[in-house]
């Protein structure tokens, strides 16, 4: 798997310079009006900054109090918009690298697309238009995404997937569709246009790491609406203790009313809330995903179901030789021999694990042929078998029908030890090869499908986050069901046609599963339109592109599972943070209460339990610490909180245990530290 | 603290919980309206009620014309209600010419019993006729709580139901709990009440010739059937103004262990019945287990709070060893007094056997802090178990998405709706409690009412608004409730505590009845065990702490500091 190259660090410093500049442009009202809680602070520190004027006028002893609470509010607001501006940092240094790519090259257009052998003229590719068809030659950009209508070429995909190695880009079938700002290398290709300019794919990448595009996520804008019910309960409280402490003899400032509502609302949360959503795309992006929106990736940490392609996913992909069983009266090494014959000129990967099986295993010298009288057979597709013909023999291999066919025989005439060695092999989840010479069965070389190593840990892993695998295969149901016993996935559907895909995830979905998929072909699109988190390869066809919600850049479908981990983390951030900044309240509340109403009530100086040198320096530090604790989780924030496989109520238990429980201890500590810091420089 | 007063306790609350588990049984088949030991009898009873209001039981509606339904019955109450108050005069069944009842009184007392709050702001004894009493407040004593477990039926259903566009049907919901539940036990309860002692007659009052020769008016009239139905409906007003401290409304020890058990009995069975109905009982033995640990915290703090006494009477010579017996009846004791008044708060019956009012400071903060709280453990009918399901809902939110998972409860997912309407719901509570306390505090006619001054006068304010916000009723008695001011923001507290509370959670039960049930798996936390219900209870301590620790501070806490400092109010 190719990383693209890591831009940046967690704080790199351009990125720093860039967000302290951003966070103060995002004091704009109208912008931050989108986040309540931070909203609610900064018109809070408008407020104060005028009461501090009033009492630098009034040359009131209380100004410099009011001067510190003033700025370390507007502090709070800036902190929440440098978290914000930093995630955004790092998409924009992705998406500066991904626009470098993007070009205005010209393109040279067919003047009439259904003559493509008419005449060529050049236009700017920003005038391109859907349906128009462009000539591209080696060395060349490709001006625009779009469908290989007629030739073969070798394509550099770099500046989209990192990767460096060329690939094979051709008309029809899976592996038509080209990106535009890639390079072909070799040979020349016709590409029919099936993007605007302005919405391509590279535009659409862009838009996205750039997060211009972001939308609030489902879960987003309920856990926004939580935060501001918070917020108006608190302000609710704020409010309305001025007329209860009136009533209790006590006249609080505007001052101290306002440091008390801010270090109440959720300002820690709602400063990083929108942090930890462009983070989690960005995870998503480094690992060479690009999700379509924000609400795909939310919807991968609530998976149920992974539909898993055997071939590549779970196993190598490769069959690959591991048994010769011969009929009676021939030897394993006559049968080793044949078949090595048979297969050295069989360049698929199953004639080489049989040439490597029998000279590895078996021992059988290369042998040597006379060119002269040897003729090699090749596989073709009217009679499905291979072999090569030598002076006195016909060695053949292929499928047990298919050399049965050429043996003019069936099954039942043949040797009960070679029914038996087929089905034997049928029913491991193998499959059979016969082999023949001379007209006459040697025996039977048995193809394994071979399961990735570590994979059965993956898939028990998975089970325990409560995520069921489903393989999918074309393959028997006997050999499917023993590969799937072998990989240990939930279940498998076999002998799958792609509307057989469609159909289970319908089936699962309408029992309130979510589904995730992946797949390349055209004919995986509807299954990967139903699909709740569809995955398309970005080496596949141009249909599964736009099926599917993300596309991975390293077309590697085993990355479904880290995408879901992704998913999860972005939510138990979320979640984690919530807890922390809800609990942070009561230590919060034990700061200030008793510092606002020791004139009246000195006996609530029991409830001072920190020992806080004075009421001004209580509020102050209550006030520093609600603004310091953003910054000092923005690194949480961006990273995310860690995702263990443990099953959901161990990951609870763990997580309410830190952020819950540390959330009540910690503001403790650190108020009271600061309270330290604050008595010593004598600020209040 | 005594081991024989614990043991009362525990005895009490094991009677209630014994009785709940067949009774959640009995109210789950209520709910489905299948046959019961009953329906020969009140089977033709029920359908007649259906045919003269021309109901089709066999209807359901979705939760928009359930709430509907709900809000004309309701208000439908309410007029009739104040018609009967103001017109009382020219009725019958008014032994001793009481004359029209003043209006702003009647909207605080109409609004009061047809939220199921019945706030008294007057002495039954010498305010309401017989005719008031019977058909007015005894009426709605049944119908406001059948109302309540209808309108948690409807949420009920959300949870259990899929893809429904219905939530049951408001007419019979509310037919079935009156004449299925509420009914029958009240008319055995009224009997066992008799048998122990009450009075139960029509007569107005009897005339005395005391010992000293003095002649005295002694009011009595149909009191068991009011006081059965006044528990068990977690109603809470009591025919007297001395509620269950009188000795006619609760003669002797086992009328006061059975109101306690019937006050506690539907509210507990409900829960349960929850988890029958969504076929997973061990969700409602959590939820009950949450509800528990703050009815047992609470009961054990007010009862070491009442029984270490006041250290400043303790100080001039008075025997500290009963602990604090101001406003509390001797024949009661510490222990069946403290239980009484931590169960009557924590569910919204607010009939009192002991003055809050005299209590220790942290002792009165405990009834007080349940009724910030909503009254919700185990609540009243139907409202607890709808007030804590919101709170369980938004605890749910938040640990849902520790997990990595859209957070759902009950297979249902919790998403932009639901915390949409929680929200709404919860924002009530602090904005009628605390605004109206708030506006109070500032104003000398509301502040000319109080008894005290001071944290306690506060403390009445506080607990006022608290009681009528959560549709409780008890009053910190001190302060004179009976003034155009508080007759008029209690009412509108009550309505808001009751209608503004339950609209948002009809809709919910709307929302969350036409989601699928999503099946539960490795991924999802569970919500039977003892985590969840650790989860629950930190959540709402933290939820509800937040809200209410400042004006807790200036009120209980600042008090209990200063008693201990030597200063009394």
């Amino acid at each position: 798997m190719s990383k693209k190259a890591q831009p940046q660090g967690l704080f790199d410093r351009t990125i720093i310079a860039a967000a302290a500049v951003a966070s103060v442009h995002k004091l704009d009202p109208r912008s931050l009006v989108k986040n309540p809680v931070i909203f609610v602070t900064e018109v809070v520190s408008v407020l104060v900054t005028l009461f501090f004027v009033r009492d630098l006028v009034a040359r009131d002893g209380i100004a410099s109090f009011t001067g510190q609470i003033a700025a370390w509010l507007w502090f709070t607001v800036l902190f929440a918009n440098f978290a914000e501006a930093v995630a955004e940092g790092r998409g924009k240094a992705q998406a500066d690298s991904l626009r470098r790519a993007r070009t205005d090259a010209i393109a040279r257009r067919y003047v009439d697309p259904k003559n493509l052998s008419g005449p060529v003229e050049s236009v700017n590719a920003l005038d391109l238009r859907f349906d128009d068809v462009v000539l591209v030659e080696a060395g060349q950009l490709i001006p625009g995404d779009g469908d290989v209508v007629e030739g073969v070429a070798s394509v550099n995909e770099s500046a989209i997937t990192g990767e460096s190695a060329p690939v094979i880009r051709e008309a029809g079938g899976d592996r038509s569709a080209v990106t535009g700002g890639t390079t072909v290398l070799s040979d020349q290709i016709k590409v029919r246009i099936t993007a605007a300019p302005g919405s391509t794919f590279l535009d659409r990448m862009i838009a996205l790491v750039e997060g211009a595009e972001r939308q609030k996520t489902p879960n987003e804008l309920a856990l926004s609406i939580l935060l501001s019910g918070l917020t108006i309960i608190f302000l609710i409280v704020c409010v309305t203790l001025w007329p209860i402490a009136k009533y209790s003899g006590t006249v609080l400032s505007a001052t101290v009313l306002i440091a008390l509502l801010v270090c109440l609302i959720p300002t820690t949360i709602g400063g990083l809330l929108s942090a930890i959503g462009i983070a989690g795309m960005d995870r998503l992006i480094r690992f060479n995903v690009i999700a379509t929106s924000g609400r795909a990736v939310e919807a991968a940490g609530d998976v149920d179901m992974l539909l898993l392609d055997k071939t590549g996913t779970i196993t190598f992909g490769n069959r690959m030789a591991t048994e010769f069983i011969p009929v009676p009266g021939v030897g394993t090494k006559e049968l080793a021999t044949a078949a090595l014959a048979s297969s050295l000129a069989d360049e698929t990967p199953e004639g080489r694990s049989i040439v490597a099986l029998a000279k590895g295993d078996h021992g059988i010298p290369t042998p040597k042929f006379d060119p002269a009288t040897t003729i090699s057979a090749p596989f073709s597709a009217q009679t499905r078998i291979s072999g090569v013909d030598l002076p006195g023999r016909s060695i053949r291999k292929g499928a047990v029908d298919s050399i049965l066919r050429y043996l003019k025989t069936t099954l039942d005439k043949a040797p009960s030890e070679f029914r038996l060695a087929v089905d034997r092999v049928a029913m491991s989840g193998g499959t059979p090869l016969a082999v023949a010479d001379k007209g006459m069965l040697l025996g039977v070389i048995h193809l394994k499908d071979v399961v990735k190593p570590g994979i059965k840990e993956r898939f028990a892993a998975l089970r325990a986050m409560g995520i069921r695998t489903v393989m999918v295969t074309g393959d028997n149901p006997v050999t499917a069901a023993a590969i799937a016993s072998e990989a240990g996935v939930d279940d498998f559907l076999a002998e799958a046609t792609p509307e057989d895909k469609l159909a289970y995830i319908r089936k699962e979905q309408s029992g309130r599963r979510l589904i995730a998929m992946c797949g390349d072909g055209t004919n995986d699109a509807p299954a990967l339109a139903q699909a709740d988190v569809g995955v398309a390869m970005q080496t596949g066809a141009q249909a599964a592109h736009e099926a599917g919600n993300m596309v991975d850049l390293d077309s590697n479908p085993t990355k479904l599972i880290e995408i879901v981990e992704i998913g999860k983390q972005l939510l138990m951030t979320r979640g984690s943070l919530t807890t922390f900044s809800i609990a942070n309240d009561v230590a919060k509340y034990f700061a200030i209460l008793p510092a606002m109403f020791l004139a009246t009530y000195p006996a609530l100086g029991a409830l001072n339990v920190m020992r806080l040198a004075s009421p001004q320096s209580a509020i102050l530090s209550a006030v520093i610490f609600n603004a310091l604790i953003i910054i000092a989780l923005i690194p949480l924030a961006l990273r995310g909180v860690a995702y263990r496989p443990v099953g959901a109520a161990a990951l609870l238990r763990r997580n309410l245990l830190v952020y819950g429980v540390g959330g009540l201890v910690a503001p403790f500590i650190g108020i009271k530290a600061i309270d330290v810091v604050v008595a010593a420089l004598h600020l209040a | 603290m005594t081991f024989v007063g614990w043991l009362q306790i525990a005895l009490t609350l094991a009677l209630v919980v014994v009785c709940a588990v067949p009774l959640s049984r009995f109210i789950a088949g209520a709910y489905a309206g299948e046959r019961n030991f009953l329906t020969p009898v009140l089977g033709p009873v029920e359908r007649g009620f259906y045919r003269l209001a021309g109901v089709d039981p066999t209807r359901e509606q979705d939760w928009f014309a359930y709430t509907i339904a709900m809000i004309v019955f309701s208000v439908a109450g309410f007029l009739s209600l104040y018609a009967l108050q103001r017109l009382q005069g020219f009725l019958p069944l008014n032994p001793r010419g009481f004359d029209a009842v003043a209006p702003d009184l009647a909207f605080n007392t109409s609004s009061s019993f047809i939220t199921n709050t019945n706030w008294q702001n007057y002495s039954g004894e010498s305010t309401m006729s017989h005719l008031t009493q019977m058909l007015g407040l005894t009426v709605h004593n049944f119908l406001s709580a059948a109302t309540g477990l209808a309108m948690a039926f409807a949420l009920v259903r959300g949870f259990a139901r899929s893809s429904a566009a219905t939530v049951g049907n408001f007419w019979v919901d509310l037919t079935r709990v009156t004449l299925y539940i509420l009914l029958p036990i009240s008319v055995v309860g009224a009997l066992v009440f008799v048998a122990l002692g009450m009075p139960q007659t029509l007569a107005g009052a009897v005339d005395a010739t005391t010992l000293e020769g003095a002649k005295q008016t002694i009011s009595i009239g149909p009191i068991a059937s009011q006081e059965i139905i006044k528990e068990l409906g977690t109603n809470g007003g009591g025919f007297f103004n001395a509620n269950s401290a009188h000795p006619f409304e609760n003669p002797n020890a086992w009328t006061n262990l059975l109101e306690i058990w019937a006050l506690l009995l539907i509210p507990t069975a409900s829960v349960l019945a929850f988890g029958r109905i969504v076929r997973e009982m061990r969700q409602g033995w959590a939820i009950l287990a949450a509800m528990a640990v703050f009815l047992i915290v609470g009961i054990g703090v007010a009862y070491w709070s009442e029984t270490a006494g006041n250290p400043i009477l303790t100080s001039l010579g008075v025997d500290a060893s009963a602990g604090n017996l101001e406003g509390k009846e001797i024949r009661n004791g510490q222990a069946m007094s403290v239980l009484f008044a931590t169960a009557t708060s924590g569910t919204s019956t607010g009939a009192v056997n002991a003055m809050h009012d005299s209590m220790t400071p942290l002792g009165g903060m405990v009834p007080m802090f349940n009724l910030l709280a909503g009254c919700i453990w185990p609540g009243g009918v139907g409202a607890g178990l709808y007030g804590f399901l919101v709170v369980a809902i938004i605890a749910v939110f938040v640990a849902g998405l520790m997990v990595g998972r859209t957070p759902e409860y009950l297979g249902k997912k919790i998403e932009t709706r639901e915390m949409k309407f929680a929200m709404l719901a919860v924002l009530i509570y602090p904005l009628s409690v605390l605004g109206f306390t708030g506006a109070s505090a500032l104003l000398k006619t509301a502040l000319d009412s109080l008894g005290n001054n001071g944290p306690h006068g506060l403390s009445e304010i506080l607990y006022l608004f608290a009681s009528s916000n959560a549709n409780n009723g008890s009053a910190f008695a001190g302060i004179n409730g009976n003034t155009l001011w508080f007759n008029t923001t209690g009412g509108l507290a009550m309505l808001l505590g009751r209608f503004a509370y339950v609209v948002p959670v009809l809709a919910m039960a709307g929302s969350l009845a036409a989601k699928k049930k999503v099946p539960a798996s490795a991924g999802t936390f569970p919500t039977d065990g003892p985590l969840f219900v650790g989860l629950l209870v930190g959540v709402i301590v933290i939820l509800y702490l937040l809200q209410y620790f400042p004006a807790l501070s200036l009120g209980p806490v600042v008090e209990h500091f200063l008693m201990l400092g030597g200063k009394t109010f």
